[in-house]
């Protein structure tokens, strides 16, 4: 999620109240005025990261017969907002007065076989709605690990951008990182909303965030069936072990253990049996969940649409809380699952167990 | 003294819609240093009287006193509260955990009656060197012949020093030598420390060392004879 909303939309964005992202146009009256200027009020406030002004355009890339439909992202090359597209496959990252210079995805570049230094042309919607077009070099070749996002997204520096699509010192929105983007929605009342609409990281990825509460809630499900597994296991286990001890239990009963002492006996191998099983289960988990923590597990390009962008790899994470809240549960379920082959040991009559185990 | 006392005790058993009258009006009295044979057929009723006097059941109707306590109606708890200090057990198969050692076998009773690790360690020394066992301490009941596992047993029955041990068939399963030697033993203990052994059984190497043998037949005491047993 967190990887997901600093590659694409930030925790807020604020952009002219008018402005329809989904049009991408830069025409002046839907972009903000003074960009620089703004991001820096909103950079002031404690909450705030960092923020800075982008700007959004749709173009063509041709190359030679072939063509491909852009979005062209205006961008201050020295913003830390910025890092995700650091990761370069070659060449290098974009400077605020390259003039002539792209950066392109790792998809796009394979998919139209270009190389840093190759020229290529591109045409972009401009300000007052005509088509300008012009030759730019690649630069450099980016990768943020997620082929939809890399396979349409090219970058020129802002100032290059605002000229050569008319926007002069426009842009689309100031994009936001916060600290803590759970503050999202306290920091976009503070920011003075004149003439802006600021949205927050939950606005704008609203699919994205239905998805991953979807996914929790799996996840539970999928908790509980393997607790459910786990139980009925444990249950078996402790049962056959009653049913296997039949002549030992009768012995201890007959020399005077009481039921509670058995049940407590019982108890005592479940909770070793649990202890051993969480440990291995704790240690196996996590070392999974480094493993795959560092190397990912490969989906590809799922082909989701922008407002879900996930990385062509996902990488596991384990938080101390969610490996304690299992690691509980586990025990007390373990514990409680063992009760009922306990009370079954305990109630056993030491004449029908000795008789029975004969 | 009375170390059991049963009076008019039935016991019947309901399988389902039928129901067999184990024990028929059975009264008894065992005193204390008894080396008592419980005899007769298979199916007479000499287990289940053994496992009424060790309250490991409960009569049908009738009064079950052990030393002293009304036994009755006690529920599975109270018996066996009663069963950890007053009576020791040695079965016909041996009957010791498989998981312990000898010695932790005789050590369980202990341990029950919430002995310190001192006491139950001169405890069961003691009583591992009474059956000839002291060098087999540290063997689980898998590395015992038979013999040497009823010996174990017979020292775990004698742990907590009950006033009663109850031995059902304890030679059933025990060729001639071990038989003669674990009753041997039992006899030397009734005789030193004065505890009562009451046994189940039809084995004649068993009979011989009783000094008092009780016949059953269908649930019921057909003979009740003071004998000269083996000493």
């Amino acid at each position: 999620m967190e990887s997901t909303l600093r590659l694409s939309s930030g925790h807020l964005q604020v952009r002219d109240a008018d402005y329809d992202p989904d049009k991408l146009s830069v025409a002046w009256e839907y972009l903000i005025e003074n960009p620089e200027q703004i991001a820096a009020q909103i950079e002031a406030l404690d909450q705030v990261d960092v923020a800075t002004p982008r700007l959004l355009a749709s173009g063509i890339i041709s190359v030679q017969s072939d063509s491909i439909g852009v979005q062209i992202m205006g961008i201050d090359p020295a913003s830390r907002a910025n890092d995700p597209y650091r990761h370069l496959v070659s060449g290098e990252f974009l400077t605020a007065d390259d003039r002539e210079g792209i950066l392109i995805g790792y998809p796009l570049a394979q998919n139209l076989a270009l190389n840093v230094g190759d020229r290529i042309n591109l045409l972009v919607n401009t300000a007052d709605g005509t088509v300008d077009e012009q030759l730019f070099t690649v630069r450099g070749i980016y990768t943020t690990g997620t082929t939809a996002y890399d396979k349409g997204i090219v970058f020129l520096p802002l100032a290059k951008a605002q000229a050569f699509s008319g926007a002069g010192n426009h842009a689309s929105m100031i994009f936001v990182l916060l600290k803590d983007r759970e503050q999202a929605e306290f920091v976009a009342k503070a920011i003075p909303s004149r003439n802006f609409k600021v949205e927050t990281w939950r606005e704008l990825n609203s699919l994205l965030v239905l998805v991953n509460d979807f996914s929790n809630a799996y996840l539970t499900v999928i908790n509980l069936i393997i607790l459910g597994v786990t139980i009925t296991v444990i249950v078996n286990t402790l049962l056959m072990s009653v049913f296997e001890r039949t002549r030992e239990i009768g012995i201890l009963s007959a020399i005077g253990m009481k039921g509670r002492q058995i049940i407590a006996m019982f108890l005592a191998e479940a909770s070793l049996l649990a202890l051993g099983g969480v440990t291995v289960g704790s240690l196996a988990g996590w070392a999974l969940s480094v493993y795959f923590g560092k190397v990912g597990i490969y989906f590809g390009d799922l082909g989701l649409s922008a407002d879900m962008l996930l990385e062509d790899r996902i990488y596991t994470y384990l938080t101390l809380e969610s490996a304690i809240n299992l690691i509980i549960t586990a025990f007390v379920f373990t514990l409680i699952a063992s009760l009922y082959p306990a009370r079954m040991a305990s109630r056993m009559e030491p004449v029908e167990a000795l008789h029975n185990a004969q | 003294m009375e170390v059991a006392k049963l009076t008019d005790v039935t016991r019947i058993y309901k399988i389902g819609e039928v129901e067999t009258r184990a024990l028929n009006g059975v009264s008894l009295t065992i005193e204390s240093g008894e080396f008592t044979s419980l005899v007769g057929p298979s199916g007479s009723g000499k287990t289940t009287l053994l496992q009424l006097i060790g309250c490991l059941d409960q009569p049908t109707s009738g009064k079950v006193i052990i030393a002293g306590k009304d036994a009755t109606n006690l529920n599975r708890n109270q018996r066996a509260d009663l069963r950890k200090g007053t009576i020791g057990f040695v079965f016909q198969f041996f009957a010791l955990i498989p998981t312990l050692t000898a010695y932790e076998n005789v050590e369980m009773p202990l341990l029950l009656n919430g002995k310190s690790a001192a006491e139950r360690k001169k405890r069961v020394m003691e009583l591992l060197s009474a059956v000839g066992m002291t060098d087999r301490a540290n063997n689980r009941p898998d590395q015992l012949s038979g013999g040497q596992q009823q010996r174990v047993a017979v020292a775990r029955a004698l742990a907590t020093d009950p006033k009663l041990i109850l031995a059902d068939e304890p030679t059933a399963n025990l060729d001639t030598e071990n038989g003669e030697q674990v009753m041997e033993i039992m006899k030397k203990l009734n005789k030193e420390t004065g505890a009562t052994f009451v046994f189940a059984t039809h084995d004649p190497r068993v009979i011989k060392y009783a000094n008092r043998v009780v016949t059953l037949q269908d649930g019921l005491i057909v003979k009740d004879s003071k004998v000269n047993g083996k000493s």
